[in-house]
């Protein structure tokens, strides 16, 4: 009997599906094993500082470092030497932008940036404009993209900077960083790039592009938290950054601070999978992330995407469901891990910046569901997370009075809602 | 973010969801709260003019968890009351019944108005359509 019980639940779960589900790639990636496995020999047998010149702990140690350094080069189209190990993509912002803005006050004080990018790249300039740095946000269209028109517009004989994300962590949306490159580039300006959520996923080029300076992380990418790294151009022309940290001149004076070796290892290797799989591994993602945007636009209505799909991450799906709040559906689907664009799910109380930038209204914003898309998800947990997400998505709206009122021809933009005090 | 069994509860079974007919005289309709805001609560009550008791209460709320677990409470609590005794519920009360989190006490809040604002409609339609004899013999 206890057999039979066991068996009639697990026998609603098709095969390949085991609870929960992790689908929010873009918030973290679980460790790929082999990443695991370059990593452990660093946390105990070659556990020396990189920085140890004069004994063969250090070298072990350093030349672990130097081979991820080339790895993550690789990736990205760049030399070994122009790679910064950080602490993580927002001490590389954080490096890149304020270290820009002291070592070029000289040249200027105005920075180009857009309204969408990750909050380390906001911050920092929030931040700069107190000490009297000049900050230009641009906006996004409904598609989630920078105009180059309007970014051609903003530049002045001050500006020393544009700082543009490759892919948006919520929308998934890839701006044009060819485009932005080749402008700044004819303008004599520093290109960064936050590619934090694009390294590995889509092809990237510091040449092709441009890019004077690139955000990178490990743990987007399969490999461990806490460790990031900071492309700089080392020549045509080369850029070079004030130091946030002092201390013992690590990383070309750039970052101070002993290096993490296990994680670079581990980062390193991360880099070198994603260099190998990255061509299948995008067509195998792109294809769940169709099929889980078919089903649930198929089978629902008053259900959207958010962000351009012409130039989308490949397991990025951003998907408004209106008239559902976010939080309440999310826990509808309490065994899937997803991510809410709704006010509910963050200490803020506001809805996502990104998709108010897009235009969408606070009603739309607090109806939208984020789904990361990774390497270790299966067509069956793409269908199962379809019909589930249908199923919660219709049994709220029953329980929702906007989604009545839409349906009984009721305009809402045109009732009086009573907004003070909430 | 943890949810109380009886939040939990409320969610996968919340009590009196629905619709009455608001262009009925007996009933009382309160829609509080604002898309923007992330909570939109519709709370009915059907009541006898005889007796003042609330015979059938209805919601339907768009919002978070704890926005639903309050209205769905809310209804089993004004079933069955007169209207009196539904306006001495407070927000509080729901709060300490479904312990709810300090980032969640507008939904009880929400819940309050929503039953303030169904009694105040319905008795608004009462002024409007009742003649004097039947008022007068409420006290």
């Amino acid at each position: 009997m206890e057999m039979e019980k066991k068996m009639s639940t697990n026998g609603n779960l098709p095969n390949g599906v085991k609870l929960p589900i992790y689908l929010d790639n873009h918030a973290t990636t679980p460790l790929d094993p082999r990443v695991l496995e370059a990593m452990m020999p660093y946390f105990t047998g070659k556990f020396g500082n990189a920085a140890s010149r004069n004994h063969q702990f250090g070298w072990e140690a350093e030349a672990g470092v130097e081979t991820a350094r080339e790895q993550i080069a690789k990736l990205i189209g760049a030399t070994a030497k122009e790679i910064i190990f950080t602490s993580g993509a927002t001490e590389s912002n954080n490096l890149a932008i304020k270290g820009v803005a002291e070592m070029y006050k000289e040249k200027g004080n105005h920075i180009i940036t857009a309204v969408t990018e990750h909050k380390a790249v906001l911050d920092t300039c929030k931040r700069l404009e107190k000490y009297g740095t000049r900050v230009t946000y641009l906006p996004v269209g409904a598609d989630g993209l920078i105009n180059l028109d309007e970014l051609r517009n903003a530049i002045t004989d001050k500006t020393i900077l544009v700082t543009i994300m490759a892919a948006n962590n919520e929308i998934g949306v890839l701006q044009p960083i060819d485009e932005i490159g080749a402008i700044c580039k004819e303008k004599g300006i520093i290109f960064h790039s936050d590619a934090v959520q694009a390294l590995g996923k889509v092809p990237l080029d510091v040449n092709k592009s441009n890019i004077s300076i690139m955000s990178l992380t490990g743990h987007k990418l399969y490999g461990p938290k806490g460790v990031g790294a900071l492309y700089v151009r080392r020549k045509n022309p080369r850029v070079q950054l004030s130091a946030i940290l002092d201390g013992g001149g690590h990383e070309r004076g750039m970052r101070s601070g002993t290096l993490n070796v296990p994680g670079i290892v581990g980062f390193g290797k991360a880099c070198e999978i994603a260099m190998q799989e990255m061509p299948e591994e995008s067509k195998r993602l792109k294809s769940l992330r169709d099929r889980l945007m078919n089903k649930l636009l198929g089978n629902l209505d008053e259900t959207h995407v958010n962000g351009t799909m012409e130039r989308h991450l490949p397991g990025n799906l951003n998907i408004s469901f209106v008239y559902v709040e976010g939080e309440s559906l999310l826990m509808g689907v309490n065994d899937i891990a997803v991510s809410s664009g709704s006010a509910c799910t963050s200490a803020t109380l506001e809805p996502s910046y990104v998709l108010k930038a897009l235009g969408l209204g606070d009603d739309v914003a607090h109806s939208s569901i984020r789904f990361g898309i990774g390497r270790f998800n299966t067509e069956a947990e793409i269908d199962y997370v379809a019909d589930r997400f249908i199923d919660t998505v219709k049994k709220l709206r029953e329980l929702s009075p906007l989604y009545e009122m839409v349906k009984e021809g009721i305009d809402l933009s045109k009732i009086e809602w009573q907004t003070e005090g909430h | 973010m943890a949810y109380s069994d009886k939040v939990v509860d409320h969610y996968n079974n919340p009590r009196n969801v629905g619709t009455l007919d608001k262009s009925s005289s007996e009933v009382g309709t309160g829609l509080v709260g604002a898309p923007e805001c992330g909570d939109v609560m519709r709370l009915q009550i059907k009541v006898n003019p005889e007796t003042q008791v609330i015979e059938d209460a209805k919601f339907k709320t768009f919002g978070c968890g704890s926005a639903i677990a309050s209205s769905s409470l809310a209804t089993e609590w004004i079933k069955g009351k007169n209207v009196e005794d539904a306006l001495a519920i407070k927000n509080t009360d729901i709060v300490k019944e479904l312990a709810l989190p300090p980032v969640k006490i507008h939904c009880s809040v929400l819940a309050e108005d929503a039953i303030r604002a169904a009694i105040g409609d319905w008795k608004k339609k009462q002024a409007a359509t009742e003649s004097a004899p039947v008022a007068a013999q409420a006290k």
